[in-house]
């Protein structure tokens, strides 16, 4: 009967409406306009039939719906055409909020952005309480802002202080949150969305109300206090020069109801400037780069159990991950007194991660001590991670390579060592990778596959599909010296620590930093990882022209080793480090300026080199992998949109200044 | 009761340290003893976890939350949705019993892989509401109204509130009414065992486990690891101060003021697993291993509940018979020692004409077991008996001890509260 596309409409015995949103040719739900037009011609459709209710649901398995059409999205040519998508959206949800009859959303997985703010125009919503479930607004993640609604009815739903914090973190939050927050009404197991979709219209009850608590947060005069309040929470996070749209979602709450339309197009928040504004393309651009390293994970062979070989804070991090995600693992170490704070490590992640003690149990259950090291006999992929020595390593894999089953991958967690090098003596040498995790694991999501010369396309294959399996981003890399993400950073941080040696204030240091866009500053970042740790990469990775800091040697020598000993560059205090007040020069440009380019100039050799497949791909790692500036779009994105010539021009400048550390790559001409 | 008629192997085993219970529940639920072990040794094997015909746990004390236990250990070891499992109770033996129903499943044909053992968290034993207690709940929820309730509540009594112990219950028999403790004194009685005697034997039970250890004789002990970072190593009951003259210090405890029985020359109340891998010939073949040893006999018996603590008596003897052997033809004997007084009452009743005679129905004393190999490291004095667990142990112990040896034979055996006794007759690879 149904002469949409996207959408199924049937009406039952009881009159009651059944609206199923199927977008065809795609797995994914998400919005076009021609989907939004649909929804407004069935609007019309459901007015002029009158029935009793209208159950809204999705056909899809993995969720309600993604939000907008990103590629739909992403291909506007002009402003304007953004503001059209914007104003479509919100005149549909305009439409489905002024039916005459209860409506209600059945939410499973995700229901992200439009996906949430259509069950926000309805005036009930029912989430599955499965943990799959996610509802939030994460507009602000790509520099926008929650336009279709969200902004004006989450606030009035569920009190501005709770509405604000969803979408300025962008976070998701699962059924059980989401009810005790008021944004759902009933949760309930998928099984049973009919029978209480049913019971809700039958007697339909009146819609949500915010408890008084969170009312007052939308009152006058308190509104005003908590948007200062929210904005000095954002300018703690992030600037606004660098990220306008929390800002904006503020303002647009505050000062505009929540509605995009009500904001002239002239103003600095309008969704045409936020549009046009050069992050919302930077994280855009990130956004889909990210699709495309899970893309990389594609992979038919399947890999359940892990053996780590050290269970230091790398292979313990490692192993506690793997775990968590669901694969059985075997942590080996020369005795159960080097385990142990690995597990304590683990068992303080799953409780963050898992709170429920029966889903904590479990994964403690798949993280096995493994002091003999059976696990290798039984494992689908080693991963090393002892200490740097490629004689030890050596004779490790000498042990290991015997004992493996067939098809078992065995891979090493150097971040330095070249693979051609651990090789050497393997009988069956394509099958060593290199499995590149960074610190702290459970935070940094990208993971460099290391190609070595004798890496075979099947093991790169099956790895690149084990890391998209434990949920991070895998970036193939080709073996050379720090492979992409540690080659980029180390010249970063060691001019940074040159200047310091000039007698720059590390404070002034770390302040251009983050003026450039960087979430934390060298200084503080080279305290942070361990300064012992710093020291030996800067010495794996040393060449001729770059002079070696002296300070951070003196540091180590002194057991200073930064945040971890209490002292580093800065004293720490609670986790903290203790900055000076000191004189911030007025212009501090030329100062990122010369720390980034010695990343930027490397950047440009990697992609010369083919480290990495393409520049694309260089951007992304050097995001994931370091936090490089988001917002600039990675080295070789910022290189293109500040302008290649005149960053050579500065380059040649700082050649001329500090000599040959600043020699332009050769890859600059082709870049 | 007649013999296995074949022999089913044991390919490998393991199991936790041996935790003494120190007043409050321990950090291990019974599930997460066996769980500890079975992960290491499952982990070791050439198959993978999902390839076992069954799980089969005994446990004495299950908490309430882990009912079947078998399932739950089968599940998180990693035997996945498709391995059936299920637990078996025989008090004191319920490890025993459960490597037993393996045998007799992979005899039977039924199973050829099969991952059994037993375990138990004494210290996690619950405390229990009396029936007054119980009776006026129920009559507090059946009431409706203000009025019904308010009569209810003024009923209540505060000594409704003092619980039972569920593992003094549990460790009393029900047909005699006498505590195990007392069953040992009566043991001993029969055979003059003396308080100096009983001290005697506990001593060295702590001084042979101690000897053990320090000569690496526990190599089936898996250390733990728990969420705080503490590592669990070794059995934490095995004492070094242990002599008989401070345990002529303490107190007996069952028949107080004129009885032999003590704390220190009983067993210890404890938590631990101990889990064993069961195999057909046909899979040990098919897997290519060597096993460990082989179970070729077992045996249940029962006697007089007042005098269970020679059940062992009761469950070797006939089956040693049945292979026209001698107690000595045994390189290596291990039983469970509950009570000192009942370990020693064992080794009296083979060596007493009478006794052997009357009970057995032998022409003459059994003979005299050589105490050198008899429980070499140390039995469950100081190591410890976690009920549902130690079958397990004393079977593995033995196994290992013919491996470390060379020696070609071994018994294990238990006493059983109710008056049973089960023994195995093994032998090495």
């Amino acid at each position: 009967m149904s002469q949409y596309q996207h959408w199924r409409l049937d009406i039952d015995a009881d009159n009651l409406a059944w609206l199923t949103f199927d977008r065809a040719g795609t797995s994914t739900n998400t919005f076009s306009s021609e989907v939004l037009r649909e929804l407004s011609a069935i609007a019309k459709d459901l007015k002029a039939k009158n029935p009793k209710g209208v159950v809204i649901l999705s056909a899809k398995d993995n969720g309600f719906a993604a939000g907008a059409d990103i590629d739909e999205f992403t291909t506007f040519k002009s402003a304007d055409e953004a503001y059209a998508f914007t104003q479509l959206g919100n005149e549909v949800f305009d439409e489905i909020e002024a039916l005459p009859f209860p409506t209600v959303a059945l939410i499973h997985g995700f229901a992200m952005g439009g996906g949430t703010e259509l069950p926000l125009a309805c005036r009930y919503r029912i989430a599955d309480e499965g943990e799959k479930t996610r509802m939030a607004l994460p507009e602000v993640m790509i520099g926008i802002v929650p336009g279709w609604g969200g902004a004006k009815r989450m606030p009035r739903l569920i009190g501005a202080t709770q509405a604000l914090d969803l979408m300025l973190t962008g976070r998701g939050v699962n059924a059980k949150t989401a009810k005790r927050m008021g944004l759902v009404d009933v949760v309930t197991p998928r099984r049973h969305f009919m029978n209480a979709a049913r019971q809700l219209l039958k007697n339909p009850p009146p819609p949500h109300q915010p408890a008084f608590k969170h009312a007052i947060s939308n009152w006058p005069v308190i509104r005003g206090f908590v948007a200062a309040m929210s904005r000095k929470q954002v300018a703690k996070k992030a600037r606004e020069e660098h990220y306008p749209a929390p800002y904006a979602i503020i303002d647009l709450w505050l000062n505009f109801g929540g509605d995009p339309r009500n904001v002239p197009a002239a103003h600095k928040y309008s969704v045409q400037n936020l549009a046009q504004h050069p992050t919302t393309a930077n994280l855009i651009r990130i956004f889909k780069l990210q699709d495309r390293m899970k893309g990389l994970g594609q992979s038919e062979a399947k890999i359940e159990h892990v053996h780590v070989v050290g269970a230091g804070v790398m292979g313990g991090d490692i192993a506690a991950w793997c775990a968590l995600r669901g694969l059985r693992v075997t942590l080996q170490d020369l005795d159960h007194a080097r385990i142990a704070p690995a597990i304590q490590r683990a068992a303080a992640l799953y409780k963050k991660k898992l709170k429920e003690p029966h889903k904590i149990q479990a994964a403690m259950d798949r993280l096995i001590p493994d002091v003999r090291g059976d696990g290798v006999g039984q494992c689908d992929l080693v991963i090393e991670a002892i200490v740097e020595n490629p004689e030890i390593k050596r004779k490790l894999y000498a042990s290991i390579e015997p004992r493996l089953k067939p098809s078992a991958i065995l891979a090493t967690n150097t971040s330095s060592i070249p693979l051609q090098e651990l090789a050497t003596g393997l009988a069956r040498p394509e099958r060593l990778v290199g499995i590149h995790f960074f610190n702290p694991v459970a935070m940094m999501m990208l993971v460099e596959i290391v190609r070595g010369p004798q890496t075979s396309d099947e093991v790169m294959q099956i790895s690149q599909g084990f890391v998209k399996r434990i949920d991070k981003l895998p970036l193939p890399v080709k073996s050379a010296p720090g492979f992409l993400v540690n080659r980029i950073l180390t010249p970063y941080m060691g001019e940074a620590q040159l200047m310091l040696e000039e007698g720059t204030p590390p404070e002034v240091i770390d302040a251009a930093a983050k003026a450039f866009g960087m979430p934390m500053g060298p200084i503080e970042l080279a305290d942070t990882v361990g300064l012992d740790i710093g020291v030996a990469v800067g010495k794996e990775l040393a060449r001729p022209e770059w002079p070696q800091p002296k300070k951070i040697q003196q540091l180590v020598d002194a057991k200073k080793l930064g945040k971890k000993s209490g002292e580093g560059f800065y004293k720490w205090v609670d986790g903290k480090p203790q900055k000076n007040t000191v004189s911030m020069p007025a212009d501090l440009q030329p100062l990122w300026m010369r720390m980034t380019l010695p990343a930027v100039n490397e950047a440009v050799a990697c992609v010369r080199e083919g480290i990495v497949a393409d520049a694309d791909l260089c951007d992304a790692g050097v995001i994931f992998g370091t936090g490089f500036a988001p917002q600039r779009g990675g080295p070789i994105n910022h290189l293109k949109n500040f302008g290649k010539d005149k960053l050579l021009a500065e380059l040649k400048l700082l050649e001329t200044k500090h000599g040959a550390r600043f020699k332009p790559d050769a890859g600059w001409t082709a870049i | 009761m007649s013999g296995m008629k074949q022999k089913v192997y044991v390919i490998d085993g393991a199991r936790t340290p041996f935790l003494k219970a120190k007043g409050k529940p321990g950090p291990f639920s019974g599930g997460d003893l066996a769980v500890a072990c079975s992960r290491p040794l499952v982990a070791r094997q050439k198959f993978a976890p999902t390839a076992f015909d069954e799980v089969i746990v005994g446990a004495a004390m299950p908490s309430a939350d882990e009912a079947n236990i078998g399932r739950v250990v089968a599940l998180r070891v990693g035997c996945g949705d498709k391995v059936p499992a299920w637990t078996v109770m025989r008090n004191c033996a319920s490890g025993m019993q459960a490597l037993d129903s393996a045998c007799a499943n992979i005899l039977a044909g039924r199973s050829h892989l099969v991952l059994a053992g037993g375990t138990d968290a004494m210290s996690h034993a619950p405390l229990l509401f009396g029936p007054a207690m119980v009776n006026w709940l129920a009559d507090w929820y059946a009431a409706k109204s203000f009025g019904q309730r308010a009569a209810t509540a003024a009923k209540f009594r505060l000594a409704y509130l003092a619980p039972v112990i569920a593992i003094l219950k549990g460790l009393t028999d029900p047909i005699v009414k006498l505590s195990m403790g007392q069953t040992a004194e009566i043991v001993a009685k029969r055979f003059g065992i003396d308080r100096q005697m009983m001290d005697a034997f506990a001593a060295e039970s702590h001084q042979r486990a101690l000897a053990g250890r320090a000569a690496g004789h526990f190599t089936e002990i898996e250390p733990i690891i728990d969420a705080k970072g503490n590592v669990y190593k070794d059995d934490d009951g095995v004492r070094t101060d242990s002599t008989p003259e401070r345990l002529a210090k303490l107190k007996p405890v069952f028949d107080r003021t004129y009885g032999n029985v003590t704390a220190g020359n009983s067993s210890q109340v404890t938590d631990g697993a101990a889990m064993l891998v069961l195999a057909s010939e046909e899979a040990v073949d098919k897997l290519g291993v060597k096993p460990l040893g082989a179970i070729i006999d077992s045996q249940w018996s029962a006697l007089d509940p007042a005098e269970m603590g020679l059940g062992p008596v009761h469950a070797i003897t006939p089956m040693l018979l049945r292979h026209g052997m001698g107690l000595n033809d045994l390189d290596t004997l291990e039983i469970n020692e509950a009570f000192a007084g009942q370990a020693l009452g064992c080794l009296a009743a083979w060596e007493s004409e009478a006794y052997c005679k009357e009970k057995l129905g032998l022409d003459g004393a059994l003979g005299k077991m050589d105490r050198s190999k008899f429980n070499v490291d140390g039995g469950a004095i100081a190591i410890g008996h976690p009920i549902g667990a130690s079958g397990a142990r004393v079977v593995l112990h033995a196994l290992k001890t013919l491996e470390r040896t060379g020696g070609k034979r071994a018994a294990a055996s238990l006493c059983i509260g109710g008056g049973q006794g089960g023994a195995m007759l093994l032998e090495r690879a």
